[in-house]
């Protein structure tokens, strides 16, 4: 009887979600009527995404939330933060727990296209790296063959590494860990000659390594691993506000806007690209669904993009990660935002 | 032979000789050591290797742990500080970390100023349970609630409660204790009542919530006692009954009560959870209601109706079929795609249902085995006494079949609360992998890989050793036969 009962919860669930699903789509509403967005991070990721001791969260990918809560609601701590692991994050999204996902993704085909999500840009370029103990006296990735390495399961480091060592037919014993935390155990027990994953987590490692000057990150980036925000499918007008959200934080640090001078050049820019940018002229807001001042209200937020980099992860920080392919183009990076116009 | 002895014996001592000591080989500490640790070439060995081994592990973590740290602001600062005081070849433990962080391990990112509300609803956990699991003896019942009352009321302050919130706390548990003492009738009755306040304090929010949701058991129940005569119908008119002022009348009375008169908590959001404060509530809820459903489920596998029996059997089979994880997984994503969007499911309930049906499968065959335990006669007996079927397992069966399945019961228990660290896997915050992995994610603390292992492995090392001894207790206790 109970059971009965139960599948008949079940299909009938099942029944209005398929309703439901054909309904969705007006996630700027849903997230005004509530008035907090939900943006989907890494349960710890060191420089993108950590809680403090008073469980404040802070990184890379949390100052583009907030820049996004900014934005959207008008005040940048309206966020509620869900902690989402390698396994539930694209579930998260797509289920409608989350509204964005700002958790150090790569922008893949099969996660853009059958996983039917919307990667909305790159926040960061990153790529698969190598560290390895300086007395193995090894300096290129070519001279690993043979070398044990310690991976980490169920990731794209570890395709990665297997097309990489095949490419160049080389053969590797691979060890196979968890996380982070078991990796940097193994490699420091010497479990492993080789530690690999993406640059930025070796560079933040090998800073916290006792003694860094021990250790050195080979220069060969063996893959591509371009980390993005991601929406999802079918709802452009959301995925319009996430992307140009980023474009503004990244047209920002072109134009000088910093969050220090920004009401100053609100007013008095003659730069008409700033003027637009911060809705002193022309309404572009408007068009996505926002007010004129919804890009000032984003870059007050946390800076602009070089300003965010700059305090969470860049040279400064104990991460220390340089610029590299997170340049703006101007200066020889990638970054580039299409024009406000 | 006495006739020999007739010639032989010249004479026939007349004093007694004082007792001599016994030889030295054959007495204490050295007759303990022959005996026990070299009594045998083998075993002589054995001996050899045990404390060999022991000396090895001793001699590698007694360094680590002698040479450790507590008072420093990040990993680097303790490497300094090690090298500075041991010597620059010397490691050490960096217990800082524990200091520094250790109030997100226990209660995760609960808001600091509320913290005594979950030492409160865990202090008042002891004072629900001690009538019920400590009913064998008054004076174990009391010092367990004397304990419980004066740690509260110590941390309470330690953490910072604010000073009413100090004196309605003490007050409410007097009273408890003194209704305990002087009503243990009604004491049951408020350890039913723990549950929803213990929900109240945890989530915070307006009191009238629990309130309703306990009203509708209250509802169900007078429903079905006004209606006893018509058997197994009275109790599915209170079940309907209850579950029409549920879904429909509730939540409008608690608005308009709450309009009235608005009893608040500031709310704490279930993402809030985290740490010792997360394990403990979904372990202590999914005990609390895997016992009552293991022993429904045990009954209905050896009823004699087989349609009850095929869905327990189907029920037991398909969950104990099932790895933990998969129902967990569930319940945090796929869940997700069948209810209607906008719906707030609360994720800990969603776990501690999950939970609490996967222990309630094992508990349902632990407790069939003990009801297998018991002789035939003791059927036979209930029989021949003219019980019904419910009083029979009340009275007679069940009282003894839980006791012969103590051990394993506890066993259940134990494992289930330790299961509660899986939920890192659906984005939950428990303290052995998920809180320790966000610690080692700032930048002061990354490094640090056996310290919060050996903090949380501690701490669940104390609540597991106190389920088993008091496991031990009760067995103890509850031993009336002739065994």
């Amino acid at each position: 009887m109970k059971k009965f009962a139960f599948f008949g919860t079940v299909a009938a669930m099942a029944l209005a979600a398929t309703g439901a699903l054909a309904a969705e789509g007006d996630t700027l509403k849903e997230v005004k009527a509530r008035g907090v967005l939900n943006c989907g991070v890494n349960t710890g990721l060191i420089g993108f995404a950590a809680p403090d001791a008073n469980g404040n969260w802070s990184g890379f990918d949390i100052a583009y939330c907030k820049a996004v809560a900014a934005a959207v609601l008008g005040d940048p701590t309206k966020i509620k933060f869900v902690p989402t692991t390698g396994q539930t994050r694209f579930t998260a999204l797509s289920s409608g727990e989350v509204d964005i996902l700002a958790r150090n993704s790569t922008w893949t085909f099969q996660r853009d296209t059958d996983l039917k999500l919307d990667f909305v840009g790159v926040n960061y370029y990153d790529g698969q790296g190598f560290m390895v103990r300086k007395d193995l006296g090894v300096s290129s990735a070519k001279e690993l063959d043979g070398a044990t390495v310690c991976i980490q399961t169920g990731t794209t480091t570890e395709l990665n590494l297997a097309d990489y060592f095949k490419a160049n037919g080389m053969t590797y014993q691979p060890v196979n860990i968890d996380s982070n935390a078991e990796g940097e155990q193994q490699y420091m027990a010497k479990a492993c000659d080789a530690y690999t994953t993406d640059a930025s987590g070796l560079a933040a490692t090998r800073a916290s390594f006792a003694d860094p000057e021990n250790h050195i990150i080979l220069p060969e980036i063996i893959s591509k691993e371009p980390l993005g925000p991601a929406v999802r499918h079918g709802d452009n007008n959301w995925g319009d506000i996430a992307r140009w959200t980023l474009f503004a934080l990244i047209a920002a640090e072109e134009y000088g806007v910093t969050s220090a001078n920004i009401d100053e050049l609100a007013k008095s820019s003659t730069n008409p690209e700033v003027q637009r940018l911060l809705g002193t002229t022309d309404d572009l807001g408007k068009m996505i669904g926002l007010d004129a001042e919804w890009a000032k209200r984003a870059i007050k937020a946390g800076g602009n993009y070089g300003e965010i980099f700059a305090a969470t992860i860049g040279e400064q920080t104990p991460i220390g990660l340089a610029r590299g392919l997170n340049a703006q183009w101007t200066q020889g990076g990638l970054m580039y935002a299409m024009p406000f116009r | 032979m006495s006739d020999t002895h007739a010639q032989t014996v010249s004479f026939v001592r007349d004093s007694m000789l004082p007792p001599e000591p016994p030889p030295a080989a054959q007495a204490g500490a050295i007759r303990w050591l022959r005996e026990n640790l070299f009594s045998g070439p083998l075993n002589i060995l054995l001996t050899l290797v045990g404390f060999g081994v022991l000396w090895l592990v001793a001699s590698t973590i007694w360094p680590w742990l002698s040479h450790s740290v507590w008072n420093a602001g990040s990993m680097a600062e303790c490497r300094k500080i090690i090298a500075a005081t041991w010597g620059p070849d010397a490691s050490g433990a960096c217990l800082a970390l524990i200091k520094n962080r250790w109030n997100q391990f226990v209660f995760g990112f609960y808001p600091s100023a509320l913290y005594w509300r979950p030492v409160l609803a865990f202090g008042m956990l002891f004072l629900a349970l001690a009538p019920v699991l400590f009913s064998e003896s008054r004076s174990a019942s009391r010092r367990v609630m004397a304990l419980a009352v004066v740690l509260t009321f110590v941390i309470a302050q330690i953490l910072g409660a604010p000073g009413m919130a100090l004196v309605l706390m003490a007050l409410a548990m007097l009273a408890w204790v003194a209704l305990i003492e002087l009503r243990p009738g009604w004491a049951l009755l408020a350890s039913c009542l723990y549950p929803f306040v213990a929900v109240w304090l945890l989530w915070g929010g307006s009191l009238w919530s629990p309130a309703m949701a306990l009203a509708g058991f209250v509802i169900g129940y007078l429903v079905w006692r006004a209606l006893s005569r018509l058997g197994m119908l009275a109790f599915a008119l209170a079940v309907l009954a209850a579950a029409v002022w549920w879904l429909l009348l509730s939540g409008w009375v608690a608005q308009a009560l709450a309009a009235a008169l608005p009893l608040r908590l500031q709310p704490v959001s279930s993402d809030q959870f985290g740490g010792f404060v997360l394990s403990i509530t979904i372990g202590v809820s999914g005990i609390a209601m895997s016992l009552p459903l293991g022993v429904i489920l045990a009954l209905a596998r050896r009823s004699d109706l087989p349609v009850v029996k095929m869905f327990a059997v189907m029920f037991i089979e398909f969950i104990r079929g099932v790895p933990l994880i998969t129902l967990l997984f569930v319940a945090s994503l796929l869940l997700n795609y069948f209810l209607p969007p906008g719906t707030n499911f609360d994720i800990i309930l969603r776990v501690i249902i999950m939970v609490t049906l996967f222990a309630s499968a094992y508990m349902a065959e632990v407790i069939r085995g003990g009801l297998a335990a018991l002789p035939k006669g003791q059927y036979e007996a209930a029989d021949a006494l003219g019980l019904d079927y419910w009083k029979a397992q009340r009275l007679i069966i069940l009282p003894q079949a839980l006791k012969i399945s103590i051990p394993g019961i506890v066993s259940t228990f134990i494992g289930m609360f330790k299961d509660t660290t899986l939920v890192v896997f659906v984005g939950l915050f428990d303290p052995l992998k998920a809180m320790a992995d966000t610690i080692r994610a700032s930048f002061e603390w990354k490094g640090a890989y056996w310290e919060p292992y050996i903090f949380v492995g501690s701490i669940f090392f104390i609540l597991c050793f106190g389920m088993s001894r008091y496991s031990m207790y009760l067995e103890r206790r509850l031993k009336r036969d002739h065994r």
